[in-house]
């Protein structure tokens, strides 16, 4: 079965390679990009039942040997992640094609925008599968190049100004990874994550912590954690709604992916937990403090992403394997959650014209099913009993005060009051954007759709532009929201199974060896 | 191993002058800054690897080889740092297309909210006479907002 494990970043980089020849056949590049898509989704599943039944799955790649060549591993946290970012970047595809197709520019779609997704999606596969740190840094460059490109898809005047600044923050995070890659390898002589299990054990404690730093700090940039966040809410929201979508959900979880892997396999011992608490509960609350601020939706929810981020170190920095899977399961129903508001964001701005909340209004009597499709996930994020937010919050409270630290209870409390104050978020754009009297400048359902054609008329070079309004939401970008509230549902239905399934990952974590004897059976060298 | 000397301060300087660039306005010379801070990256992991013979087997015995792994890395990071330059450059150029320069932009936050104090200190403003108007717009969430909205409107 390990010739699954290469396949998911193999597939989407021919793909890729595939829709780039067939440039100028908008038709062809959709065919191909769903099949390549939908086939990541069923390896990921194949990769998950495997590694459960067998343990990891180890790929040399290149038929290199382990410490010489490159290893792919999937084990259960790589395949679990992998599963759920597969399945999300699928429904993303269809909605972004309905988008497409709807705005009728259907013969001139910007023709990069195939390839480049796809590329975006092997990136972060081949950062959840690597075994090993430079092939981890290739994978996250691939996943930053990729979406460079798609965060200033059509260059427009706002797109160029916040994407030079995500620009500037991430190539800042990727030397600082570099260098720490440099330093790692000058101190140990190796770069295989299950070797430097051991040789980083053997190094002097101050030098292990400056490589931990160092790490924490560039994983950190990328995971939008508290004091160095202020890039994504400035740059996020600009995109089109399917490219911020696919960015809330993956990208920023690909960096808490890497902190939890350092975290426990190359550092345990939790000497850096209290920065970890401490960094938690400032990232929840300073940033849920701003979401309640904001006064666009899209805005909004950019905050709630950062705010979120703090539920999953909180559950990394207790270093307990509840606490753990806590974190892992959380993650899990944040990709979802977080990716499917801001589909159902995009499908706002595409009913009412805009995403500030102050012209927008009644959006629950003029579509009701959007209504549903933006409640359910809202009060999933806010964590309200039963869904599946809850559970992961009540995971993580559990876990903090098993920990019985002053600090873990402190992170009780902020969590709880991250809970609430979502929930005050999500509640004022209920009540402003859905509840409330119909604004006057909203479209109404007999205009709208002339004005679609009109708008994408007048300005057919501009195929992405949001601005785009119309009464009736077009079924492929429906389609797909329905799916991942549906997906979300389903976490909450199966949230047994799963935390099991984060428990078992989290102890394998936890014990490292699982690990390690997957990728040296003889022992490491 | 012992790391050489001269290694370590060219990374030094290569660092600091990167870092310095990195943190102008223009993009233009915080491409340099990325430019300078790969390089000094890339010394950084040479440095880590040993110095010798070429790693060609049969070239040398295996003990006076230099440890090619770091060169391979360096050539890898150096496609990266040209790939990311190129795509800096046409983004820089954009920029310069669009607005006539290429200076990194406030964030749309800060400058409402620079907005927003200049409003306050406004002589037409009738709250100015008040008192601390920053604390106002603090805590006075939904006033500050209608403001920065109609700030929007009039932009």
């Amino acid at each position: 079965m390990t010739y699954l494990v290469p396949l998911p970043v193999v597939m989407p980089l021919l793909g890729a390679a595939l829709t780039l020849i067939l440039l100028g056949r908008p038709r062809a590049q959709r065919w191909v990009s769903l099949t390549v898509l939908t086939a990541t989704v069923a390896v990921a599943v194949l990769l998950l039942v495997r590694s459960s039944i067998d343990g990891p799955l180890v790929v040399e790649v290149g038929g290199w040997a382990a410490p010489i060549g490159i290893v792919l591993v999937a084990d259960q946290l790589a395949a679990l992640m992998l599963v759920v970012s597969a399945a999300v970047t699928l429904c993303v595809l269809v909605y972004s094609i309905g988008q497409g197709m709807a705005d009728g520019n259907e013969e001139t779609p910007l023709s990069v925008y195939h390839p480049t997704y796809l590329v975006l999606t092997a990136g972060v596969c081949n950062a959840f599968l690597s075994g090993d740190l430079f092939n981890l840094y290739v994978g996250f460059e691939i996943l930053l190049v990729a979406s460079y490109v798609l965060l200033t898809l059509g260059s427009t005047e706002t797109r160029i100004r916040a994407g030079t600044t995500y620009v500037v923050v991430s190539l800042l995070s990727s030397v600082i990874f570099l260098v720490a890659i440099g330093l790692v390898y000058a101190s140990t002589g190796t770069l295989n994550l299950a070797q430097l299990v051991e040789r980083l054990d053997a190094l002097p404690d101050d030098l292990r912590l400056v490589l931990q730093g160092m790490l924490l700090l560039a994983f950190g940039i990328k995971a939008a954690v508290f004091p160095l966040s202020a890039w994504l809410p400035d740059s996020y929201p600009t995109a089109p709604a399917p490219v911020t979508a696919v960015f809330a959900g993956l990208l920023t979880k690909v960096g808490v992916y890497a902190i939890i892997r350092t975290e426990t396999l190359l550092f345990p011992g939790g000497r850096t937990a209290t920065l970890l608490l401490v960094t938690a509960v400032l990232t929840m609350v300073v940033g849920i403090l701003g979401a309640v601020a904001q006064s666009d939706i899209k805005r909004l929810l950019s905050f709630t992403l950062i705010s979120h981020i703090g539920y999953m170190l909180f559950g990394v920095g207790l270093t307990s394997s509840l606490g753990l899977s806590a974190a892992i399961f959380y993650v899990v129903h944040h990709i979802t959650i977080q990716t499917t508001l801001f589909l159902a964001a995009g499908l706002v701005e595409r009913r009412g014209g805009s995403t500030a909340m102050d012209r927008l209004g009644g959006l629950a009597r003029l579509s009701p099913l959007l209504a549903v499709l933006f409640f359910v996930p809202a009060l999933n994020l806010a964590g309200i009993p039963p869904f599946s937010g809850f559970l992961g919050k009540l995971g993580l409270v559990q876990a903090g005060i098993d920990d019985g630290g002053v600090l873990a209870w402190i992170l009780v409390a902020g969590g709880l009051l991250t809970s609430l104050l979502t929930l005050y978020a999500v509640a004022r754009v209920w009540n402003l954007a859905f509840w409330r009297a119909p604004h006057p400048d909203m479209p109404e359902p007999g205009d709208a759709a002339q004005a679609a054609r009109t708008s994408g008329a007048v300005q057919p070079q501009q195929p992405v532009t949001a601005g785009q309004t119309g009464a009736v939401l077009p079924g492929m970008m429906i389609a797909p929201t329905v799916a991942l509230v549906a997906f979300g549902l389903v976490l909450t239905l199966v949230a047994g199974p799963l935390f099991d399934l984060s428990t078992d990952a989290a102890n394998d974590l936890l014990q490292r060896t699982p690990y390690v004897d997957a990728v040296f059976p003889g022992g490491a060298p | 191993m012992t790391p050489n000397l001269t290694y370590v301060i060219v990374v030094g300087v290569l660092v600091a002058a990167g870092v310095t660039l990195l943190l102008e306005r223009s993009l233009t010379r915080v491409l340099m800054g990325v430019i300078l801070l790969g390089n000094g990256a890339n010394l950084l992991l040479l440095t880590g690897g040993r110095a010798g013979a070429p790693p060609i087997v049969g070239g040398a015995p295996q003990e006076e080889m230099s440890d090619p792994l770091p060169q391979a890395m360096i050539l890898t990071a150096i496609v990266i740092t040209l790939g990311m330059t190129a795509f800096l450059l046409a983004l820089a150029y954009r920029s310069w297309h669009l607005n006539g320069h290429d200076e990194v932009q406030d964030d749309v936050e800060d400058r409402r909210i620079m907005d927003l104090a200049e409003r306050d200190e406004g002589p037409g403003d009738a709250d100015a006479g008040t008192g601390d108007d920053d604390d106002d717009a603090e805590a006075d969430p939904e006033r500050s907002l209608t403001a920065s909205a109609d700030a929007g409107r009039a932009g």
